[in-house]
């Protein structure tokens, strides 16, 4: 039956039948950004088609030859009224379903998981709490809350799920984030959405929603071998950190057990919350938020630790319980310097380079 | 159909012997001049070439989008041509389109006077334009740039290593011929108005130019201050916008948007002014709700200088500076819509005819009404999570500039082409062009939306295979309106020499320019009008006309 160009014919069948209006609904939020979306364009129909049928029905009914003389009108008040007052109304209804969709996407509930982002130049780096890391794809749980930290080692991108309707800045020198809960197994878009350079189109990468069990056995079967907290561990001891932050009375730096999430008094007085961002501004630019009670003693690490590294010592602090941990960092570490040669360090995974000893992953190499 | 079009008697008719065009010939008559309508048409003539050069990049652009992969030029040559193309179209086309133009020629004698206040600056800004845009092309030339018309930091600061600093230089100095033009138009309008030409009896494109210059003078030092710090960060490395050197990224994104956002309103509010004047022409009947309309104006310049972070909500801005900004952004949609309803009951109880420059308002009204309420879309925070940065945004603003404003300036051009040049273009191709200009933006634009709503980012070289169809729709349309925009250039530079005389007032309008004769004199009036009547007041047109008859007859 091709009346048409079998080539035409086989391009309108492709259409039909793979034609999406919509990408699918794969998190909780997708479902409440449709309903915004859908009355959004009622909205806009009623006004356009208003618009058109007045423009329309004024053009058929006034057009010169029906009605030689127009008569002429200052205009109305009334009206002016209606439409000032109802556009408004319906904007107001739009701002504030927005504000609350808004609000509902970028604060996360508590009993969210934390998978940390970098972007980079042209790829995304995703971190799981457990140390799996993945290079341009991202595997989650279903029906679980994700939390997304992330920050960029450059420039800006801007991490993009359609099928979540989700989507975050991703800042160099700042922690943003953004959470989700997958309701749909699949595999679905991940995008870059901010031009960042030449291959920005190139940025892009699939996040693959699995059943609970089978991302348990994915992160078994993906794991590195050691946690980001234990990487941390380890950076933490080699850059020297717990020389000052040892935990005891007499110690140069602030106790970091359980201080993440707690209220701090600054220097001129004020208090500060200890979270991811305030860690990670304090080992960079250690004047920006000065301890009451501790001298501006400590130098920055500006340069000297990745983002990644970031990460591992911020999620390392986090879990910090008790000093305990510190205290035997203490002693690995010496007797490490002392030794030279300590054990060989985890097998490199996915796209993380060869650690050589006794340079700890995250340290950025001389 | 009948028309108001009346020209006089072809076979006797002749042009004024004395006009701007024949007062003085030779290059040196035009490059020298002070006379704002012959700057007018240098702007004219200027803008039109870097339409198409604009025009051209846009063409590249779709057609490497037709097929998914990145096949027909190197991510670095389309990250190029996007960049240039959005330079070209908002810095040397847009924003000096209409009130380079258009408003130039008019402003001063729609208030009654001889030129501009200050016309050696007016002079100056066509110069400072021609140096912005020579220092466009030669960044072009030596190789191009590639950070995106908004030059975000770090990646412009940092990452690349093109022409970034000759091309923010170029908008740098077009920037002060913009900065120079509204300056002229507000002291023009405030002092130098005929006798009894009170503020209420302006033209309404006096008032939406009146706000758009305010726009042009506040604004556009931030934008100039701006790139001055991308500059300095990029060649001597101060740091403002560097994070490792204490600064901060998002600060160039809060200075670069609190201009480009009244910017906007900056290439709107002009194309707005023509809607007006057009609208209320073709329907023979004042624009209703005058004063609502010119204060609408006055309005969209105030909230415009507030609204700047809604292109930040995704960016971790504070939510609560969110929130108040989307409140505002709200805000600002709502003068918009009192004008599109003034429009449309200007129609009402009108004695409406369908001459070209209506088709064109006509599509103007249409998809500025779909441009505006897209807008809502985007002001809504959460929807604009997910719509930002797709095709969503890229079709919302190509709604709003080039379904809207292109429409506009196309609509000036065609209304007062007999104005600028004594004589008319052939009727019936013109409505031809307008009608597949239409047609052609809306295949190539309305695609865009499904295409953001799925996701597609912009401002990527290759895409995923399945937006390809909507894709072939784009790029199919922006090649009906390549031709929809080719057809005019021809047809009015085939009228200059063979176009029919207009005569002084051919359509009938009430504004003061169409009382004198077509092209005006250097001096406008024969002697300072006095303004005795409203503004679109068609039936003291209708007295002097009556008049006129019977002092010849």
């Amino acid at each position: 039956m091709h009346f048409i160009s079998p080539v035409l014919w086989q391009f309108l069948v492709n259409w039909l039948t793979h034609f999406a209006l919509f990408p699918p609904e794969a998190s909780t939020i997708a479902p409440h950004a449709d309903a915004l979306y859908f009355f959004l364009v009622a909205i806009s129909l009623v006004g356009l088609v208003l618009v058109l049928a007045l423009v329309a029905g004024f053009s058929f009914l006034y057009r010169q030859e029906r009605n030689p003389v127009a008569t002429q009108i200052e205009g109305s008040t009334l009206l002016e009224a209606t439409w000032t007052i109802i556009p408004l109304a319906l904007f107001m209804l739009a701002f504030v379903w927005g504000a609350w969709l808004y609000f509902r996407i970028y604060n996360p509930p508590t009993n969210a998981m934390n998978i940390y982002i970098v972007g980079k130049q042209w790829m995304w780096k995703a971190e799981h709490p457990g140390g799996q890391h993945e290079i341009d794809s991202l595997h989650v749980p279903l029906g679980r809350p994700i939390q997304l930290t992330m920050i960029s080692q450059d420039v800006f991108h801007s991490f993009s799920i359609p099928a979540f309707r989700v989507k975050r800045e991703v800042i160099p020198g700042r922690y943003t984030t953004v959470w989700f809960e997958a309701t749909q197994e699949g595999t679905y878009h991940l995008f870059c959405t901010q031009y960042c350079g030449t291959l920005h189109s190139q940025m892009i990468g699939t996040i693959t929603v699995m059943k609970p069990d089978d991302y348990e056995a994915w992160t078994e079967g993906s794991t590195s071998g050691m946690s980001l907290a234990q990487n941390g561990e380890r950076l933490f001891a080699s850059m020297g950190c717990n020389a000052c932050h040892s935990g005891s009375a007499a110690a140069r730096g602030p106790n970091l057990a359980e201080v993440y999430m707690t209220k701090v008094q600054m220097t001129n007085g004020s208090y500060s919350t200890v979270d991811d961002a305030f860690l990670r501004d304090s080992i960079l630019n250690p004047t920006m938020h000065q301890m009451a009670g501790y001298a501006p003693i400590m130098p920055t690490y500006q340069g000297q630790i990745s983002e990644e590294g970031m990460i591992d010592l911020v999620e390392y602090i986090k879990k910090l319980n008790s000093n305990y941990r510190i205290q035997q960092t203490l002693n690995t570490s010496q007797v490490q310097s002392s030794a030279q040669n300590p054990a060989p360090s985890q097998s490199s995974n996915q796209g993380r380079a060869q650690q050589t000893a006794p340079t700890a992953p995250g340290m950025v190499k001389p | 159909m009948s028309t108001i079009l009346s020209l006089p008697d072809q076979t006797t008719a002749t042009l004024p012997k004395r006009s701007y065009l024949n007062d003085g010939y030779g290059l040196k008559s035009w490059l020298l001049t002070g006379d704002h309508k012959r700057i007018a048409i240098l702007y004219l003539i200027s803008i039109t070439i870097f339409f198409f050069i604009g025009g051209f990049f846009a063409g590249m652009v779709r057609l490497e989008l037709l097929t998914p992969p990145t096949d027909l030029m190197a991510a670095d040559t389309y990250n190029k041509m996007f960049t240039m193309h959005g330079i070209v179209m908002v810095f040397l086309f847009l924003v000096p389109s209409v009130p380079a133009t258009i408003g130039n020629f008019l402003i001063p004698i729609m208030v009654g006077a001889k030129d501009l206040a200050f016309p050696k600056i007016n002079l100056l800004s066509w110069y400072l334009y021609v140096v912005g845009g020579v220092l466009t092309l030669s960044a072009l030339i030596l190789g191009g740039v590639d950070t995106g018309w908004t030059f975000t930091t770090p990646l412009s600061t940092h990452y690349l290593n093109t022409h970034v600093v000759t091309a923010g230089l170029a908008i740098f100095v077009a920037g002060f011929s913009s900065i120079f033009t509204g300056l002229n138009f507000i002291v023009t309008v405030h002092r130098m108005r005929a006798p009894g030409m009170t503020w209420f009896r302006l033209p309404l494109f006096v008032w939406s130019h009146y706000a758009a210059s305010v726009l042009m003078v506040l604004g556009t030092p931030v934008l100039a201050i701006t790139l001055v710090l991308v500059v300095l960060e990029k060649v001597i490395g101060i740091g403002v916008f560097d994070p490792a050197k204490g600064g901060d990224p998002l600060l160039f994104q809060h200075l670069f948007w609190f201009y480009s956002h009244p910017a906007v309103y900056i290439m709107i509010l002009p194309g707005m002014g023509v809607i007006s004047e057009v609208i209320s022409t073709f329907a023979r009947k004042r624009v209703f709700g005058y004063t609502a309309v010119a204060f609408s104006s006055v309005a969209i310049a105030v909230f415009a200088f507030f609204v700047w972070a809604h292109h930040m909500f995704i960016m971790g801005i504070s939510n609560y500076s969110a929130l108040v900004f989307s409140l505002l952004t709200m805000l600002v949609a709502v003068p918009s819509a009192i004008k599109i309803f003034n429009w449309s009951f200007t129609l009402y109880k009108g004695s409406i005819t369908f001459e070209t420059p209506m088709l064109y308002a006509f599509g103007f009204i249409g998809l500025f009404t779909i441009g505006g309420l897209t807008g809502v879309f985007l002001g809504s925070m959460g929807m604009d999570i997910h719509l930002t940065e797709t095709y969503f945004i890229v079709a919302h603003f190509h709604f709003v500039m080039v379904g809207g404003m292109l429409m506009a300036f196309l609509s000036g051009v065609h209304f007062w082409w007999p104005k600028m040049t004594g004589r008319m273009y052939p009727e019936g191709l013109s409505k031809l062009a307008a009608l597949i200009t239409f047609i052609g933006f809306n295949l190539t634009f309305f695609p865009q939306f499904i295409l953001g709503y799925l996701g597609m980012p912009r401002r990527y070289a290759a895409y995923p295979p399945e937006f390809q169809v909507l894709n072939v729709l784009s790029t199919a349309g922006a090649t009906v309106l390549g031709v929809g925009y080719l057809l005019p250039m021809l047809y009015l530079t085939w009228s200059l020499k063979y176009g029919k005389i207009a005569g002084a007032n051919p359509w009938q309008a009430t504004g003061l320019e169409w009382q004198i004769q077509s092209p005006p004199l250097t001096t406008n009036f024969e002697e300072t009008p006095v303004i005795d009547y409203e503004a679109y007041d068609y039936e003291w047109l209708a007295n002097k006309t009556k008049h006129e008859v019977q002092t010849v007859g």
